[in-house]
């Protein structure tokens, strides 16, 4: 028997049987499409949250005091327990490395800003003027940080947006005198609106010279440091370089954890694209149960087409033509199935973009492969049993049945 | 010249704790182009006879002839082969797919024998109009009468031009007159040279046939052909 043949009187086989078919056919898209739906959510989750940590800046080799991996036995840490503290001193040391291209130190703290006889609470950065060009951060009005020595308190501020409109209004905020703790310093730029970013609000963030905020908080230690490397390839070298001074100040003791950006993105990456692989296998089973469906639908086609299966044999069919005309039956119902899952998944995932408009929710494309792929197989294999129950029926019995 | 001989043809089938022979030493010799009609109670074994004729069944013993090869050792596929290019069943059912058009009934065998679609086109519309049914073509099996249906299915069963025509109760489902005009036809295509046994209960039926078979507990009661050659052996 021709192709083409077979695959015409599959199709008037499948649509001769509008309901048993749309059943099969919906239960397969429905696996599908939950597939290509919930991947695009984990793989959405993993796009974003590696967006965000990009938007930290780029090439970025962070110090934080205090060890956090495991280093083996020191004497030193038996004695003393608590880390030194990162110092202004440490993160200007860093400056003169080869491979460095910018150190920005970072003390942090919560404070109140007060101007126009309105006063809220708001989160101090405390840093150098390199700070915002590392963060990737823009100004909308006014100028960066003065490019001063860090240790020099100038008593000047940038402000977030939603700080300047909360105490200023419509009235222009730069040049004015605000108090923030028991200082007054002047204001000479605002950010520009960012929203949401990982961890830090820039909308609601007060940035002072590093050394106004120590005085601020009355303490000399640094919650950051920020190290730009000068090229992607050099992030490893600098990384040991930069511990290898710290502890080298620290006379020996490694009381500092150096952590690259890359690093921390690249467990992200691999967390997250588990995360969507484990809900790509649950979303996969229901396309087995699918695969049963059709089977089960299969099984009764084949029961109810009992007669048409005798004549066929009486015309001279062989078996194998029987086999094959169910088993291209079945994957019909599947590929229609696919298809229309296919779709159904994709308009899925455009509609979370629609919603969620920060949330990148598109499918991967191994996912969809293998959505697609999983189901054609599955109704090809789960279609065996009933062509081979066709092919196999007795025609003598399968005429007398009609 | 034989077109069948059976020898020492044995068929039984198990029903429960009873062997009910079906067929038991059955010799019978049909040359080409005769018109046989078999007869017989119920249970006499005359669709066991239709069905290994056909080549739907096999004997537990004997051989069977069919155009001088024996076709009993045949494997089932190859079985399957003899019957799409020899051999025509109509059915006392009618047997069409309920959703396929009277024309794509008819080409079933060829479309099944993966016949060139151009050539099956060509012999289906020869058939539909020598069977009257040109304008009936695109109409599926519920829309037409039960003598149309018949014969659609006989158009079908000749498609392939088999050399053996067998019908089991063919105007079982007709009224008298429409079952008269398909006895009518299917006597056309014996004239034409087709070799056809016909099953039937109708006394009427099976005196119009050249050659009447009586069979009773699987075995021959009674040949016309041999009553009158006088028991001579053929």
């Amino acid at each position: 028997m021709r192709l083409a043949d077979r695959l015409h009187f599959a199709r008037a086989a499948v649509t001769g049987a509008p309901w048993r078919s749309a059943l099969s056919v919906l239960a397969m898209s429905i696996g599908v499409a939950a597939v290509v739906v919930l991947t695009a959510l984990g793989d959405g989750a993993r796009r974003y949250v590696v967006g965000q940590f990009s938007a930290i800046g780029t090439n970025l080799v962070i110090a934080l005091p205090g060890r956090t991996g495991t280093g083996g036995f020191n004497p030193a840490t038996a004695i003393t327990s608590t880390p030194r503290d990162l110092s202004v001193d440490d993160a200007a040391s860093l400056l003169r490395l080869p491979g460095v291209r910018r150190v920005a130190p970072l003390a942090v703290g919560t404070s109140e800003i007060a101007a126009n006889g309105r006063l809220r609470e708001v989160m101090v950065a405390g840093v150098s003027s390199s700070y915002v060009p590392m963060r990737n951060f823009e100004l909308a009005q006014g100028q960066n940080l003065p490019d001063d020595d860090w240790n020099r308190a100038a008593p000047v501020a940038l402000i977030g947006d939603k700080i300047r409109e909360e105490l200023f209004g419509p009235t222009p905020a730069l040049g004015q005198l605000v108090r923030v703790g028991d200082r007054r310093v002047r204001i000479i730029g605002v950010l520009k609106p960012v929203g949401q970013g990982l961890g830090m609000n820039t909308d609601e963030l007060v940035i002072v010279p590093v050394a106004l905020a120590q005085a601020l908080f009355n303490s000399n230690t640094l919650f950051r440091v920020l190290i730009e490397a000068n090229s992607r390839p050099a992030i490893p070298e600098v990384r040991e370089r930069v511990l290898q001074r710290l502890k080298e100040r620290h006379r020996g003791e490694e009381d500092v954890t150096v952590i690259t950006q890359d690093a921390v993105l690249a467990t992200f990456d691999r967390l997250l694209g588990a995360l969507t692989l484990a809900v790509g296998g649950i979303a996969a089973i229901s396309l087995a149960v699918a695969g049963i469906l059709v089977m089960n639908v299969m099984l009764v086609a084949v029961t109810q087409r009992t007669g048409e299966i005798g004549l066929l044999k009486a015309l001279g069919a062989p078996a194998r033509t029987i086999r094959r005309l169910f088993l291209s039956e079945a994957a019909m119902l599947s590929a229609l199935g696919a298809l229309l899952g296919y779709l159904l998944g994709q308009a899925g995932a455009f509609l979370l973009r629609q919603l969620f408009p920060v949330f990148p929710a598109y499918a991967p494309d191994w996912a969809v492969f293998a959505a697609l792929a999983t189901a054609l197989l599955t109704g090809l294999l789960f279609g065996v049993l009933p062509a081979r129950r066709a092919a196999r029926l007795d025609p003598v019995e399968a005429l007398m049945k009609h | 010249m034989p077109l069948i001989e059976l020898q020492q043809i044995e068929r039984r089938f198990q029903l429960g704790d009873t062997t009910v022979n079906a067929l038991a030493g059955l010799n019978l010799r049909i040359d080409a182009g005769e018109y046989v009609a078999v007869m017989g109670p119920s249970g006499s074994g005359k669709s066991t006879l239709l069905n290994l004729l056909g080549l739907l069944d096999r004997p537990q013993s004997g051989t069977y002839r069919l155009e001088n090869r024996d076709v009993t050792t045949l494997t089932v596929d190859e079985q399957a082969a003899v019957r799409s290019a020899r051999i025509g069943f109509v059915f006392q059912s009618f047997h069409l797919v309920p959703r396929l058009s009277a024309a794509e009934n008819i080409a079933l065998p060829m479309t099944l024998a993966g016949i060139a679609p151009a050539e099956r086109k060509a012999r289906v519309a020869e058939a539909l109009a020598a069977f009257g049914l040109s304008q009936r073509a695109d109409h599926r099996p519920d829309q037409l009468s039960g003598g149309q249906r018949q014969r659609v299915a006989i158009a079908r069963a000749t498609i392939m031009r088999p050399a053996l025509l067998l019908a089991d109760e063919p105007t079982g489902n007709l009224d008298r007159h429409t079952g008269e005009e398909v006895v009518d036809l299917l006597e056309g295509l014996n004239v034409q040279g087709v070799t056809l046994v016909v099953v039937t209960h109708d006394p009427a039926m099976g005196a119009r046939a050249r050659r009447q078979l009586v069979m009773e507990d699987g075995r021959l009661k009674y040949d016309s052909l041999a009553s009158d050659a006088g028991d001579a052996p053929r």
